[in-house]
């Protein structure tokens, strides 16, 4: 059994606690860097984070993704969207055929 | 001109002939796994763009909701409302095998039986923009966990798609023409070896011929 985590600043993700994933609050790239390792340690599947702080710890979230298993997916938070998770997609659409056809 | 240096024997010849074969089933097995990679790996770029969308329109709607609930009620008891979650969400996490990609499957389950038991507070403090904002959080969040699995799919799918184009390209640009040249190369050699051993055969044969006659000449005269 597997638990669900969002990370990012309060306002974003405390709605989530209503829907019972696990929140956690922060804002600062090394507390979330070691965060994001402890919680890629430890039984979590999908972990949501926000896109402002998925850019700042990107490197991290570039060694995770070789992984099965956690799922890091950015979401936008409260201060807007970013268009980083489309990019995301759109990088591995890169990665895959050599260029952004779709 | 082979890149390394090849021994033009007739072992060396069939071991090459048989890697060769081998080879190319392998770049045809392998070329097949990117052509069906890659068309499922279109599928599912397409629904992870549009569950994003949606996903992230979702979001920004409950932020809205949120931020609408914390102006009428205080931060602070908008807080203490969320502190104590009711629900609590597991996730089931099987694997699914596409084409050798080893991709997740999952299946959430709530603690609670019912799913949309999610107010973690009593309804008389609270405004009703906050179960609003809730529940606008809650129908969104089914997409979400899709969007996880779709995303984390396509990134692994991605990745290995990217391998095997790799893997590919290098059999049917160097591995492929290496070995077609090395077998070239020593077929060539062999049939060489072959004339010049013909040619020195002939050659000892005139002689031979030449000699019998000389003698035979002395012997008549």
């Amino acid at each position: 059994m597997y638990k669900m985590a969002a990370i990012g600043d309060r306002a974003s993700v405390y709605g989530f606690a209503a829907l019972g994933l696990d929140t956690y609050f922060v804002t600062a790239a090394d507390e979330a860097k070691k965060l994001m390792r402890r919680l890629a340690d430890g039984d979590y599947a999908v972990i949501y984070i926000t896109e402002q702080l998925a850019e700042l710890i990107k490197d991290e979230l570039a060694d995770l993704s070789e992984a099965q298993l956690p799922a890091v997916i950015p979401i936008p938070g409260v201060y807007g969207n970013t268009g980083m998770g489309m990019r995301a997609v759109n990088e591995s659409v890169i990665k895959a055929v050599g260029s952004d056809i779709v | 001109m082979p890149s390394t240096q090849v021994n033009p024997t007739r072992m060396e010849l069939t071991r090459l002939k048989r890697k060769l074969v081998t080879a190319r089933r392998g770049h045809k097995l392998l070329k097949d796994k990117r052509d069906e990679l890659m068309r499922r790996f279109l599928e599912l770029v397409k629904e992870n763009k549009e569950l994003r969308k949606k996903v992230e329109k979702g979001i920004a709607e409950a932020n809205k909701n949120f931020a609408l609930a914390e102006a009428v009620m205080s931060g602070e008891a908008v807080k203490t409302a969320l502190l104590a979650p009711k629900q609590s969400v597991s996730v089931e996490a099987s694997s699914k095998n596409v084409m050798s990609v080893n991709v997740p499957v999952f299946d959430y389950k709530t603690r609670t039986a019912d799913r949309s038991d999610i107010f973690s507070y009593g309804f008389a403090s609270t405004s009703a923009d906050l179960d609003a904002a809730v529940s606008s959080l809650a129908e969104v969040f089914p997409d979400m966990l899709r969007l996880a699995e779709v995303e984390k799919s396509c990134a692994l799918m991605a990745a290995e798609i990217e391998k095997t184009r790799r893997r590919v390209n290098a059999l049917e640009h160097v591995m492929i023409p290496d070995y077609m040249e090395k077998i070239h190369y020593i077929s060539m050699k062999l049939d060489e070896n072959e004339r010049s051993t013909q040619i020195r055969l002939l050659k000892v044969k005139d002689m031979m011929i030449q000699k019998n006659f000389e003698a035979k000449h002395k012997n008549d005269a």
